[in-house]
């Protein structure tokens, strides 16, 4: 497939990737089979990694899932900086995303826990802990607006009239 | 005045109003708006909110104070951006001081063009299937609508023959949209070329309404002003509205020949003054910056309409391909079904609204108008319930 196919593909999945071969297939004005394999392909080279659904878990009832975002400053390592220390972090399951930054620290680690004490029992026991970590702020997410570019406080219906011109 | 008895005629309202009759569309909202859960291919407005820039524009705008009136004509940096507008898309030269006028909506640009050029009893050929409102805004300003018919045999294009034949010595002017609401046909130059010898030979001038032309999807639309000989005859009719999903703005614009303009912006000038300002400021954003989110809508419609067209003639529905706009206009003759029966049994038992095809005028009945200006999602759930109710038939 062509390159700007491909991207049209990965844009189409982005935003839905519940649309079936048959119907992106349709939507691209391309053969089936050619759908399905190019999906297969960016699969397997990683550039699709997962279908993921974006949850609105404040609208869950009884959630207590809770996000924090923490800034770490480490000392890089001689060879291998920065990698090593951020891949002992984010094997951790409940790690969701790690960075490296620019500024005023070194790594960005967002973690998910169901329970504020799992949070602070992770920051406390297992990252402080590490050998080049040097210190640690942990910021709480106290609501989510916008999240993977999808507004959570106002999703906007179709005010259109049923029939216009 | 046409086919109505004068003996029962209101004596307080005007004739011409009286023989106009009231909009086809109308019928179908009342209905289609008193039930819940309706998924809906009767709207022709984009499904987009106008892209943040163009609102913040306006709002930052207000906030600086814009709350005025502005030049009759519209402001004149919008008049430029249009005038480089029409320079860059179509190789058209509009001088924004005397051949270009902003107005409310593409309608009132109709509208005054209309009313600028004709005379009472003044011929207007009108070229269905078409949007709703030419026929009537004709007879509103004096003159006599005459229809020409196109039908799925040319691809519902308007041909030199079937134009020839309508023209009478009292025929002023032709209007016509391309690419079209309701079929989504578009026209090539070669093709208008034709209908350019025709609008010659018996010295016509033309309102194009080129309010679509933004949204094609397998080639640029050719602008009716650009064809050889057309830019001194043509009155090109657009707006926001399509293109930058700002419906409920208000801005359109017309360009042309500095008698014709002069003349609309006259009528414009004592009728409505000015287009609303704060439109007109998210209008200027809209052609200085927003090309890259219209091109993003653009594609979405694109692949809706790749989708629509697969998905409607598998479930059994013969569909003329749509080159441009956002709408299809399958044809439903293989159930037996008038458009109006089809269309009324479609929203009653499967609560889907699509717009008959005979309220387009000529050509369209036979037809329904689906609008795939809304989510995947909607039109795949549409496609199932009209495979439904197609097979319940
Ligand atoms: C062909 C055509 N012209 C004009 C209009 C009206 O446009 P505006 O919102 O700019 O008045 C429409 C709206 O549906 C249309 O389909």
């Amino acid at each position: 497939m062509e390159k700007g196919k491909i991207k049209e593909l990965l844009r189409i999945l982005e935003e839905n990737s519940r649309l079936e071969p048959q119907v992106l297939s349709e939507m691209l004005d391309l053969p089936l089979d050619e759908v399905k394999f190019t999906v297969e392909k960016l699969e397997q080279s990683g550039i699709i990694l997962k279908y993921s659904s974006i949850i609105n878990w404040d609208k869950v009832e009884e959630n207590d899932h809770i996000t924090a975002m923490i800034d770490v400053k480490v000392t890089p390592k001689r060879e291998v900086g920065f990698d090593d220390i951020a891949r002992r972090i984010y094997r951790f399951p409940e790690v969701k995303s790690v960075y490296l930054m620019s500024g005023a620290y070194d790594l960005s680690v967002v973690i998910e826990g169901v329970t504020m004490k799992e949070v602070a029992q992770f920051v406390s026991e297992k990252l402080s802990t590490l050998d080049s970590v040097i210190s640690t702020t942990t910021h709480f997410i106290l609501k989510k607006y916008k999240h993977d570019g999808v507004i959570f406080d106002d999703r906007e219906d179709d005010k259109r009239m049923v029939v216009t011109p | 005045m046409n086919k109505i008895d004068t003996f029962i005629l209101n004596p307080r309202l005007s004739k011409t109003i009286q023989s106009i009759p009231p909009s086809g569309i109308r019928r179908f909202f009342d209905l289609a708006s008193s039930m819940a859960g309706v998924i809906s291919l009767g709207v022709g407005e984009p499904d987009f909110v106008t892209p943040w820039k163009m609102r913040e524009a306006s709002i930052s705008a207000l906030e600086r104070g814009y709350t005025t009136y502005t030049a009759n004509s519209g402001l004149p940096e919008l008049k430029k951006e249009i005038s480089k507008y029409l320079q860059r898309e179509f190789r058209l030269d509009y001088n924004p001081e005397k051949e270009i006028v902003v107005t409310v909506g593409a309608s009132e640009a109709i509208d005054i063009a209309l009313r600028a050029i004709l005379d009472p009893g003044d011929e207007v050929i009108v070229v269905e299937p078409s949007y709703v409102s030419y026929a009537p805004v004709v007879s509103l300003a004096g003159g006599i609508p005459v229809t020409v018919a196109t039908d799925k045999t040319s691809s519902f294009k308007l041909t030199p023959e079937a134009f020839e034949e309508k023209i009478s010595r009292r025929t002023k002017a032709v209007i016509f949209c391309y690419p079209n609401n309701p079929t989504g046909a578009i026209m090539t130059g070669k093709e208008l070329e034709r209908v350019a010898e025709i609008v010659v030979k018996h010295d016509l001038l033309v309102i194009s309404d080129e309010i679509y032309a933004e949204l094609t999807y397998d080639r640029k639309h050719d602008s009716f002003a650009a064809i050889k000989g057309m830019f001194d005859r043509t009155i090109l009719i657009s707006g926001f509205s399509k293109a930058f999903a700002m419906t409920g703005w208000r801005i359109g614009f017309a360009a042309g020949p500095p008698d014709v303009i002069q003349a609309m912006i006259k009528i414009h000038q004592y009728t409505i003054l000015c287009a609303p300002i704060m439109g007109q400021m998210a209008a200027i954003e809209a052609l200085k910056n927003g090309m890259r989110e219209k091109d993003e809508m653009v594609n979405s419609y694109r692949q809706r309409r790749n989708y629509m067209v697969k998905a409607l003639r598998e479930i059994g529905l013969s569909t003329h391909e749509p080159e441009g706009a956002f709408y299809m206009f399958p044809s439903i003759e293989s159930t037996g079904l008038t458009s109006e029966e089809f269309a009324e049994g479609l929203i009653m038992k499967e609560k889907v609204a699509v717009v008959p095809g005979n309220v387009f005028g000529q050509g369209g009945e036979g037809h329904i108008r689906c609008s795939y200006a809304t989510s995947m999602e909607q039109l795949q759930e549409a496609v199932k319930r009209i495979k439904r109710y197609l097979d319940s038939l």
